[in-house]
């Protein structure tokens, strides 16, 4: 596979995915605050901060109330990760790889496009928002469900699988993360039912809550952090996507399992060890804001490590007829 | 997707249950017998003393539309409008956009698309296609004899200045031998038919012709939004564009390069206008669509780079200029081309298609010249006439024109897409003495034509059906053998009396129905097994 055609691929797997995650934050969000008091208002800058945006978001807005969090999360050009650029450009990268991907993969992406750049995308937003962020999620999932039962599982369907599912271990983090930037009246309210209401939105923000009340019943924080950075089972824990990952990548290069040949199965296998053996308790002890800016850190380094790998040209040797 | 859907046979119990309701339907409009000849949904239509391609001159429908008409004719009303927006719906669902060059994103346009097809005949096809093949075999040999021996020159068939003034000749393909010497492997050839029912060619197209993509996907939606006029009429398919095309390109591998040859569709990127296209391509023949900077030239052969190291290419349909090729032997600033090609390709060791150099005669006055040139090569009176023109370089021809500006069509030799022409009814006074200025600045640069009354199709404008000029664009392949695509690319001037129909100038485009010699259908395949209440008789 052409490696321009590789980076194509793993690039619109990512958009989907980031896109889908801001829809489902931004929709939780939004029902939490239904159920807080109205001086809650602050939490809208949270949503940003989680990006990793809020330098930027500072920036060109005034205040971080709903209307302006909306507009940049969903359709600021401006903002590279915000909803309406992470589709354009996951068409964009599309579209460059039309012979790749399967017509219908195509189809639902450019129906998903149209949707969102639609003129009256924006008035939907803001009179029926539920109703435009699930639209965004089920785009997202029936593109996934479209790949996943039209495409061949060669080359092409693992590097789309290696950035939709990096995206993904990465989003969750910074889902479970948000409780960090949330803001508590005072520290007594640990534990209270603002509290609880804080943590069953992050679960639903990662669509966890159902899976976990399987698995967990109980909402604690120290089994959610279980829940979304080590599960085994559920698809959008952390360590379930980074294994998922691995063994795409290994798909890729044929490399057996356990052992690597380049630094991005090195890299994405130590990460995957690491969460392997270790536990909530050392998680949290370690301050879980730190623990999981660290996880995000590395899972960066293992999407630079696929980029080196796979993507940039070799060099040539030598460029003369014989 | 679609394409493959509809085409392949087994997609039998759709499209037989689309047939059945079709026929429910039209059997609660019955067509009585005596309007069998008189198109009702076309009763006020009018040709207006044009060529119909489907109406007599009473506006009649022709022997080979009755059928059509008689299908429309039993369709509710306001359903042709309804299949049109589907179908046009369809197009932007699929993303079969072109782009537009100088705006901004969103800057992509459906190509318009016209429901109602027009339709050729078996026996006039027949003539096309031979008219074509002997075209396309004459230009072949010129431009083998162009690159060596000149020996229509030599035998003062075509003056010399003529040949190296034109601005696609390259003498840098001097003495090239490119496998089994095919130098124009795909040709889009432009034919108009003009007020007496004779059909030209007006121009050959033989450098990168586009729009190939159009026939098929416009096919295929007419197919989906319009299955029941299809049904039994023995229209011919196109489906196999693709895999004809790819064989071709097999067939025109380097010698000696082993059983699989690496093949891809080379394009300048996804900001070209044709880009759908070069992907569409691509996907239809299942080769790599690159780009100039995924190629790489070394140890003497052309490579892509991959996720998996370097593999080598063998055969590059290109859709980029000559001039951006190579900067090495070129032009020095292409960004879209790949250094040291060139020379990998005068090795013999990579091919190029359509093959540099082609262009030499697509200068519309060497075109002038492709009768003598089918009489020298062939020995053969050409099939298909050209448009008579007058070349201004020559003093006489120069002075009719000048004289007849405000009735001829004045064209640059050396463009395309409708650029830079003039046509003389239409334009304004000031208009044409611009162009008697340039024609007389640089005389070899312009050839003048008569202002062809180009035939009509009926044309769906608002709820009304309109005449519309047309043209036809068949397109050609040529490998071992030469291939005809039946009918090809129908462009339609959609403005009230406009005969320009490029795309870049308001133009759309219609199916294009070659008939069958007698419209039957090959046997139908196998049923699929479904489950079954009965025991068959044989069991």
């Amino acid at each position: 596979m052409l490696s321009r055609v590789a980076d194509s691929i793993y690039w619109m797997g990512r958009y989907i995915e980031r896109a889908e995650n801001v829809a489902r934050f931004v929709d939780v969000n939004l029902h939490l605050l239904l159920d807080l008091p109205e001086d809650f208002e602050g939490q809208w800058g949270a949503l940003v901060k989680i990006t990793g945006d809020y330098e930027d978001f500072e920036k060109r807005y005034s205040s971080a109330d709903d209307e302006s969090v909306i507009e940049f999360l969903t359709f600021d050009r401006a903002n590279p990760n915000s909803i309406l650029s992470c589709v354009l450009n996951a068409r964009e990268n599309a579209r460059s790889i039309r012979e790749i991907i399967s017509a219908e993969t195509w189809e639902a992406l450019n129906e998903f496009y149209l949707t969102v750049t639609a003129p009256r995308a924006k008035g939907d937003a803001g009179s029926n928002p539920h109703e435009f962020f699930r639209g965004v999620r089920k785009a997202c999932h029936l593109l996934e469900g479209v790949m996943s039962e039209t495409m061949s599982r060669g080359e092409a369907w693992h590097f789309s699988r290696v950035g939709r599912l990096l995206e993904r271990a990465d989003k969750t983090t910074r889902i479970l993360d948000i409780k960090y930037f949330l803001l508590l009246p005072d520290a007594s309210d640990v534990g209270s039912p603002i509290d609880d209401l804080h943590w069953t939105a992050v679960l639903r923000s990662a669509s966890a809550q159902d899976m976990y009340r399987k698995v967990h019943g109980r909402v604690t924080p120290d089994l959610i952090v279980r829940f979304l950075v080590l599960d085994r089972e559920f698809p959008r824990s952390t360590l379930f996507c980074l294994s998922e990952a691995e063994h795409s990548l290994h798909a890729i290069t044929g490399t057996p399992h356990k052992t690597f040949r380049n630094l991005a199965e090195r890299r994405l296998g130590q990460l995957v060890a690491e969460l392997d053996y270790t536990d909530e308790q050392e998680i949290v002890k370690a301050g879980l804001h730190e623990s999981l800016d660290q996880i995000q850190a590395k899972i960066n380094r293992v999407g630079d490590c696929v980029f080196e790998t796979f993507f940039t040209s070799k060099p040539v040797r030598g460029s003369t007829l014989r | 997707m679609t394409v493959a859907a509809f085409q392949v046979e087994g997609a039998k119990s759709t499209v037989s249950r689309l047939r059945e309701a079709a026929r429910a339907r039209s059997d609660k409009v019955p067509i009585e017998p005596t309007r069998v000849d008189a198109a009702m949904k076309f009763a006020n239509y009018q040709t207006e003393g044009f060529f119909d391609e489907l109406f007599t001159e009473g506006n009649v429908p022709r022997e080979h539309a009755r059928a059509l008409f008689e299908r429309i004719d039993a369709l509710p009303d306001g359903e042709l409008r309804r299949k049109l927006q589907m179908a046009e719906r369809a197009l932007m669902r699929l993303g079969i956009t072109f782009n537009v060059y100088g705006a901004d994103e969103g800057s992509e346009r459906i190509f318009p698309f016209d429901i109602i097809p027009r339709i050729i005949a078996a026996d006039e096809w027949d003539r096309v296609e031979r008219g074509l093949r002997q075209r396309i075999r004459a230009l072949n040999l010129f431009i083998d004899d162009i690159y060596h021996a000149q020996r229509i020159v030599a035998d003062r068939v075509i003056p010399r200045e003529l040949i190296e003034s034109a601005s696609g000749y390259r003498p840098q393909c001097q003495d090239l031998d490119p496998p089994r010497s095919v130098w124009c492997h795909i040709t889009g050839v432009d034919l108009v038919r003009d007020g007496s029912g004779e059909i030209y060619v007006l121009e050959d197209n033989l450098r990168c012709p586009s729009g190939v993509s159009y026939v098929l996907e416009n096919r295929s939606v007419m197919k989906e939004t319009f299955p029941q006029v299809f049904d039994g009429l023995g229209v011919r398919p196109v489906y196999d564009y693709g895999s004809r095309l790819l064989s071709m390109l097999e067939d025109v591998a380097p010698r000696g390069g082993g059983a699989n040859p690496g093949i891809v569709v080379l394009t300048p990127g996804v900001y070209n206008s044709a880009y759908f296209e070069h992907s569409f391509l691509a996907r239809q023949m299942g080769v790599e669509l690159v780009e100039g900077r995924d190629l790489v030239v070394f140890d003497g052969y052309v490579w892509m780079r991959t996720t998996q190291g370097f593999e080598r290419v063998d055969v590059i349909y290109r859709r980029i200029d000559d001039d951006f090729l190579d900067p090495k032997v070129f032009r020095p600033d292409s960004m879209l081309g790949v250094p040291g090609l060139m020379e990998v390709y005068k090795a013999g060791r990579v091919t190029l298609a359509n093959a540099p150099g082609t262009g030499v005669a697509d200068d519309k006055v060497i075109y002038a010249y492709v009768p003598e040139i089918i009489r020298y090569y062939l020995g053969e009176d050409p099939i298909i006439p050209n448009v008579p023109t007058y070349l201004c370089w020559r003093e006489k021809d120069r002075s009719h024109v000048l004289e007849n500006l405000d009735k001829l069509v004045v064209k640059p030799a050396n463009e395309s897409g409708g650029y830079g022409l003039m046509v003389g009814p239409h334009a304004t006074p000031e208009v044409r003495e611009e162009f008697r200025g340039r024609i007389l600045a640089n005389p070899r640069n312009y050839i003048a034509q008569p202002t062809l009354d180009l035939s009509r199709v009926p044309t769906m404008i608002g709820e009304e059906f309109e005449g519309r000029h047309v043209d036809l664009r068949p397109y050609v392949l040529f490998g071992r053998q030469i291939y005809v695509l039946p009918g090809g690319l129908t462009r339609v001037a959609l403005r009230k009396g406009s005969l320009v129909v490029n795309s870049s100038q308001g133009g759309g485009s219609k199916d294009t129905w070659v008939l069958g010699p007698n419209g039957a259908r090959g046997n139908p395949p196998a049923q699929t097994q479904t489950q079954s209440q009965e025991q068959s008789p044989e069991c």
